[in-house]
């Protein structure tokens, strides 16, 4: 029997062929080492993001998110419900805990449910891998299963927004989270502890409808890492890691900039320090090539 | 002008923060904003805003109800929530820009053809007609949003990056036939149906 077991929630994102597909892959290979197994919420449905709210509205989004829970209490019960993407984790948890504390919202939404012959008990606890990773493993915990150190690595650790706020990491500040910072310490790497654009948002949903807002922010983001001397980013967010490694190329063309910084999710890191292949760790998703990385996973 | 639109202006009259407080997503919380200008200095967007949460929460309680309904402002929110956890008064400003933008919207009173406003709705819809995103309608949907012409231009335009991200297996072609999706979706869509039922009796959206 695994060490744990956990009703996951993978998202969209992280399908066959979407545009996360190297955080599943890499996610597969750290849970295969750490002895943990993942259950996919039967017949899961889109947490409705946030750029959502435009169109969908109120308690449509968070019926959506209650079908989930319905779906896990049934068929996991007892399993915390842990997603990989910051957008996935922040709807279901904003939707857990609005119906927690609210028993007419959670009337309507049993309501909505019922029209599927669905209903929600109220028992879902909503986590993120990360908070998984940190709380019931540790840094220590962490770094049993490693085979190789990331050393000489230089990493920049962006958190983002949505794994950071509005809920974040247990005992971490909004505005200088450390956790990623001593993820990549644990497994070796040297991480860029002064980067200060590690909070900054990337624009997100925006980076489709507002290209140049969006693009600014981008470039920040990717400029300071070069300034404090990164060799690649690392982020625990699916839109962060597309936005920001996606449109350098378009920044390149469009402000001269010869950005090429390699972007990769801290499963990736795991998966290679954890002794994994370059396939492991996914890394032939990248756009920009991890090619340091690579050659630690060539080893 | 939307029935909607008129039976809450002769419901409300000139009392714009009771119409915000009952049927606004946390418009109840709008009161406690006590004009600190936090939220203003915390946005990544705030100087594309026309105006900032601070001046939208005065402009609510000052009934200007055109003009914050009217406005492009709450479309520039990326849902950072940086001004949300800086409020010294915790209003979930987040959410309540969310709630004004939807609002807005269904009223018909959001400007036409604001960028986000009709990607959010694309999204929204795209996400909800097989219960999974599928990533390369949204995409392609997105670009031709202004006809064949410059949706050409603009697909183009980001050819390379689509080529980039199929080459390392994260975009499927062959998602224009259909791609992920949930199996029960007869009771998605009926779940679905069901909530927005309850939500526009209750925030008037129905005539």
């Amino acid at each position: 029997m695994a060490k744990k077991e956990y009703a996951f929630y993978p998202g969209c994102s992280s399908q066959l062929k979407a545009s996360a597909s190297n955080y599943l892959v890499s996610t597969n290979s750290i849970c295969k080492s750490l002895d943990i197994k993942l259950t996919e919420i039967p017949d899961w449905n889109c947490c409705g993001a946030s750029v959502g709210y435009c169109e969908g509205g109120e308690l449509p989004r968070i019926a959506i998110n209650a079908r989930n829970f319905a779906q896990a209490e049934t068929h996991l019960p007892g399993q915390d419900i842990v997603a990989t993407c910051a957008a996935c984790w922040l709807s279901a948890r904003e939707s857990k805990e609005r119906l927690d504390g609210s028993a007419q919202l959670l009337k309507e939404t049993n309501e909505a449910l019922a029209a599927a012959g669905l209903h929600y008990n109220g028992g879902a606890n909503v986590r993120h891998m990360v908070e998984v990773l940190i709380e019931d493993f540790g840094y220590d915990g962490l770094k049993a299963p490693m085979k190789k150190s990331l050393e000489g690595l230089k990493i920049a650790g962006y958190v983002g927004c949505q794994t950071n706020r509005p809920f974040g990491i247990d005992g971490e500040s909004f505005e200088n989270p450390m956790y990623l910072d001593k993820m990549v310490e644990t497994l070796g790497g040297e991480a860029l502890t002064k980067y200060e654009q590690k909070v900054t948002c990337c624009g997100g949903a925006l980076a489709f409808s507002e290209p140049e807002k969006s693009q600014k922010q981008i470039r920040d983001i990717v400029e300071s890492a070069y300034d404090h001397g990164a060799e690649m980013i690392v982020t625990p967010c699916p839109l962060c890691q597309a936005n920001v490694e996606v449109y350098q190329s378009e920044i390149n063309k469009k402000q001269g900039t010869k950005f090429n910084m390699p972007v990769v999710y801290y499963s990736q890191l795991m998966t290679v320090a954890y002794g994994g292949s370059a396939k492991d760790a996914a890394l032939d998703g990248q756009l920009i090539k991890a090619e340091k990385l690579e050659k630690i996973a060539g080893k | 002008m939307t029935t909607a639109n008129t039976n809450a202006i002769e419901r409300y009259r000139n009392n714009f923060l009771k119409e915000v407080e009952a049927n606004v997503e946390e418009g109840h919380m709008v009161k406690m904003c006590m004009q600190c200008g936090v939220c203003a200095g915390s946005c990544p967007l705030g100087p594309a805003w026309q105006h900032s949460p601070q001046k939208i929460f005065m402009m609510i309680r000052a009934g200007k109800r055109d003009e914050v309904l009217g406005s492009d402002s709450m479309f520039m929110c990326t849902s950072c929530y940086n001004c949300m956890v800086r409020c010294p008064r915790q209003l979930p400003i987040t959410h309540i820009m969310h709630g004004l933008a939807n609002y807005a919207h269904r009223l018909g009173l959001a400007p036409k053809g604001q960028p986000t406003r009709d990607f959010a709705t694309l999204f929204w819809n795209n996400a909800i007609k097989k219960g999974r995103v599928n990533e390369l309608m949204l995409t392609l949907r997105h670009y031709f949003r202004g006809g064949l012409v410059s949706g050409i231009k603009e697909a183009l335009g980001m050819q390379s990056v689509g080529l980039g991200l199929f080459m390392a297996k994260r975009l499927n072609p062959m998602e224009i036939f259909g791609g992920h999706g949930v199996k029960d979706l007869k009771g998605f869509h009926a779940i679905i149906a069901k909530a927005k039922e309850i939500e526009d009796r209750k925030k008037g959206f129905t005539a």
